[in-house]
């Protein structure tokens, strides 16, 4: 009776964790792969354990899947935010098609960068396209 | 959950399944790849969420509750372990570009 859904929502999450690899695989950088892993992961592995909630009769087998998807949707954000600080702060190397950084922009302000010559400007907006 | 027997070895799990292993040897190749420590941990993040999939997966497959039980301490423990990292890289910032060469960042 259900398996019509069950089928449906393991099928999309499965895709969504095929995408979310695929994801951290090609994008360019680790800020960018953030939301790949972040966010389609998040999606498809909800998906998937929410599908597994459907099988089961039991509450309180439904009653861990719906827990391990509220925690998912819980801790996901956070993670991604320790993670993300984390990598600007201890210099990771950012992508060449980064259009601004602001954090970057106002240090310049302070000192003198020669690779962006209108950073004297703060209204400039494409001071950090290369 | 006998009605539901058949549902162990139906198309659309074996898709599911594959689906995720793809996933799982994408972020695997990201991890041996690198090239940052940022780029592992999260790789590694994705790692442990897709194993939390995998493991409800397998609940499915084998018709077992007891495969949440793994997917929810993977998801406590997977957290803690994404904080633990964060505060690694944060506290041990060795790839930090020097203030005064904060111009090359570029070289990703």
């Amino acid at each position: 009776m259900n398996e019509p859904v069950i089928g449906i929502l393991i099928v999309l999450g499965g895709l969504f964790s095929a995408v979310a690899g695929i994801g951290v695989l090609r994008l360019p950088d680790v800020l960018v792969r953030m939301h790949a892993s972040t966010k389609a992961g998040t999606l498809g592995v909800g998906l998937i354990v929410l599908g597994t909630a459907f099988h089961f009769d039991g509450p309180l087998a439904v009653a861990k899947a719906l827990l391990i998807v509220l925690f998912l949707l819980l801790t996901a954000p956070v993670g991604a935010h320790l993670i993300g600080r984390a990598a600007y702060r201890s210099g990771t190397p950012l992508w060449d098609g980064t259009v601004i950084d602001e954090r970057e922009r106002m240090r310049s302000g302070a000192l003198p960068d020669e690779r962006q010559p209108s950073s004297d400007d703060p209204n400039d907006q494409s001071g950090g396209i290369q | 959950m006998d009605s539901f027997a058949s549902f162990t070895d139906s198309t659309a799990l074996d898709i599911a399944t594959v689906l995720t292993l793809i996933g799982l040897v994408a972020a695997s190749i990201r991890l041996y790849l690198g090239p940052s420590r940022s780029d592992r941990v999260v790789s590694l993040d994705l790692i442990t969420v897709l194993l939390i999939a995998i493991s409800s997966l397998a609940a499915l497959r084998f018709d077992n509750a007891a495969f949440l039980d793994l997917g929810l301490t993977l998801a406590l423990v997977g957290f803690l372990a994404t904080v633990a990292f964060a505060r690694y890289l944060e506290s041990n910032p060795v790839d930090r570009t020097p203030p005064d060469d904060a111009n090359d960042r570029s070289d990703a």
